[in-house]
């Protein structure tokens, strides 16, 4: 099971600015070891942010999608001291869901 | 993507690119608005968060966390810890650093075995280093707490004085020591600016702004395995983890980046 | 969480996503079977021009708009991690799609953008070389796009 995410939520002035660290490879399936094998392609390839049920992103990822991935972005409407959750899926089926609770910005 | 892996003629005739060709004022501004961007949202923050974990768990034969040990501050207290290491333990008769500590609480109090730490010192991929994760923990405890490495005991002192033999002391294939990067001021490789351990305000950049993030590694590296490395690059022997050249070498340069406050884990090229 | 937390997650959320969708999150169906069950446009993410790309995530003839603002470095001390921010100005942006002009295959992701969201994303990307890096966004329908010119210094010549 993958390591959780980094998920920091802060909202000032209803606006909620969302910064997340994911730990994933990202391998571009380009890439040689050291044997001069090719390293089979393994990225995230979905990404879903969810506030009280609705969506508030969603994204389709491609491995050049750097190692350890960041993403920031920002939405409307979210009280402090409520919760977001974030779900990726990878290629090969892997998932992790983690949740953060909005904190003051 | 694959760039850093191409043959070494490819990278010469790339060097020779418009990119190299630029006023290196230029280059120097905008590799600094680079490193600006990439400082908010460190991966590191992946590494201190399973370093916290580890720290916090239950783990090994004896079934313990590692809030009983004493990293110098007295049992469990990580906050400030690294600006005060390395430095002289009584229960140990040892000046110990940060890493060799560890290795002595996770020895001692869960029981683990030693020598498999040390095989995984430095992690790479899936292969995961719990050293460097609870290294990236404890440090990122030191954030803005001034240096301040003591040199009162002599045991401190001694390992001051070895460490600064260590960093002057040439050998290897090439002739090289530390100081041959390392000992003066405006050296270079290629693009990269070389810090002149020896003049204070290097010293103290340098030592200060480890552990990084190592983007073109996607890992987080310590100052234990950057002192490794050097010595890999010299073509000395390998510099034993937790040795008592490694851990002088450690008091020498962290002692001399003394006044100023710690800033890592960091994020670097 | 536990693989018996996961699977009652799994399962609480199986209830809109039918069977397919159920088997393919536990695991128990094949790989590319799983993978058809995510939103994911396979023919998007193999295309190798900006044309291509555009068509194959359904748009044609992108106009360059000055709405949109890439917020990235000139030049990258590494092509591994480089920083890329895309804001639009364009009102009714529904989507914003970062590609590499110079990478083997361009597009490196498509952003959803629904309503209540900022039409902006920041993230990190890779870069094979000094390349245009583009953003395309939908907006109302419509495809615009603005492009960027990124330097690379290879990991070789930045040592």
């Amino acid at each position: 099971m993958a390591d959780p995410m980094r998920i920091r939520a802060t909202v000032k002035d209803g606006k909620v600015d969302v910064r997340l660290l994911m730990s994933h490879e990202m391998e571009t399936g380009q890439r040689k070891d050291a044997r001069g094998e090719l390293v089979p392609a393994w990225f995230i390839q979905n990404v879903t942010a969810t506030y009280g049920g609705r969506t508030v992103l969603s994204a389709q990822w491609g491995p050049s999608i750097s190692k350890n991935p960041y993403l920031n972005f920002r939405f409307s409407g979210a009280k402090l001291g409520e919760k977001i959750s974030v779900t990726w899926t990878d290629n090969k089926g892997d998932k992790r869901t983690d949740e953060a609770t909005i904190t003051a910005g | 993507m694959i760039r850093n892996k191409l043959p070494a003629v490819l990278l010469a005739v790339a060097c020779l690119s418009p990119v190299a060709a630029w006023a290196q004022t230029d280059t120097v501004k905008g590799i600094e608005r680079y490193r600006e961007l990439l400082a908010d949202g460190n991966p590191a923050e992946l590494w201190e968060a399973r370093g916290e974990d580890l720290w916090k768990q239950k783990r090994g034969p004896k079934m313990a966390s590692l809030e009983s040990c004493n990293l110098g501050k007295g049992p469990g207290v990580v906050k400030g810890v690294y600006a005060e290491l390395p430095r002289y333990f009584k229960d140990t008769d040892r000046v110990m650093d940060l890493e060799s500590r560890l290795l002595h609480c996770m020895t001692g109090i869960q029981g683990l075995d030693g020598e498999a730490i040390k095989r995984t010192a430095f992690g790479a991929g899936t292969n995961r280093s719990d050293m460097e994760a609870l290294v990236a923990y404890v440090t990122s405890q030191s954030k803005g707490v001034r240096m301040r490495v003591p040199t009162s005991h002599p045991k401190e002192k001694q390992a001051y004085a070895m460490g600064e033999k260590v960093f002057f002391y040439r050998g290897g294939p090439h002739d090289f020591a530390c100081a041959t990067c390392h000992g003066e001021s405006g050296k270079r490789i290629r693009l990269q600016d070389l810090p002149n351990l020896l003049d204070r305000k290097d010293a103290q950049r340098a030592y200060t702004t480890w552990p990084a993030y190592r983007v073109s590694q996607g890992e987080l590296r310590t100052f234990q395995w950057r002192l490794f490395d050097c010595f890999r690059q010299q073509r000395f022997p390998a510099l034993e983890f937790g040795s008592d050249a490694s851990i002088a070498l450690t008091a020498f340069l962290a002692k001399n980046a003394n006044g100023a406050a710690f800033n890592a884990p960091a994020i670097k090229r | 969480m536990n693989r018996q937390q996961q699977r009652r997650t799994v399962l609480k959320a199986g209830s809109g996503m039918g069977l397919l969708g159920v088997l393919a999150a536990m695991g128990l169906l094949p790989a590319g079977e799983a993978m058809a069950q995510q939103q994911w446009n396979a023919g998007a993410f193999g295309a190798r021009s900006f044309a291509d790309a555009v068509k194959a995530l359904g748009g044609a003839a992108p106009t360059e708009n000055k709405g949109i603002l890439i917020t990235a470095p000139d030049i990258a001390e590494n092509g591994l991690v480089v920083p890329v921010g895309v804001t639009s100005n364009i009102p009714k942006t529904e989507s914003i799609a970062i590609m590499v002009e110079k990478n083997p295959n361009l597009l490196s992701a498509v952003f959803n953008i629904p309503s209540g969201t900022d039409p902006f994303v920041s993230t990190r990307v890779k870069l094979a070389e000094s390349t245009d890096v583009y953003a395309l966004v939908k907006a109302d329908g419509r495809y615009y796009f603005t492009k960027k010119e990124i330097k690379v210094t290879l990991g070789g010549c930045g040592g």
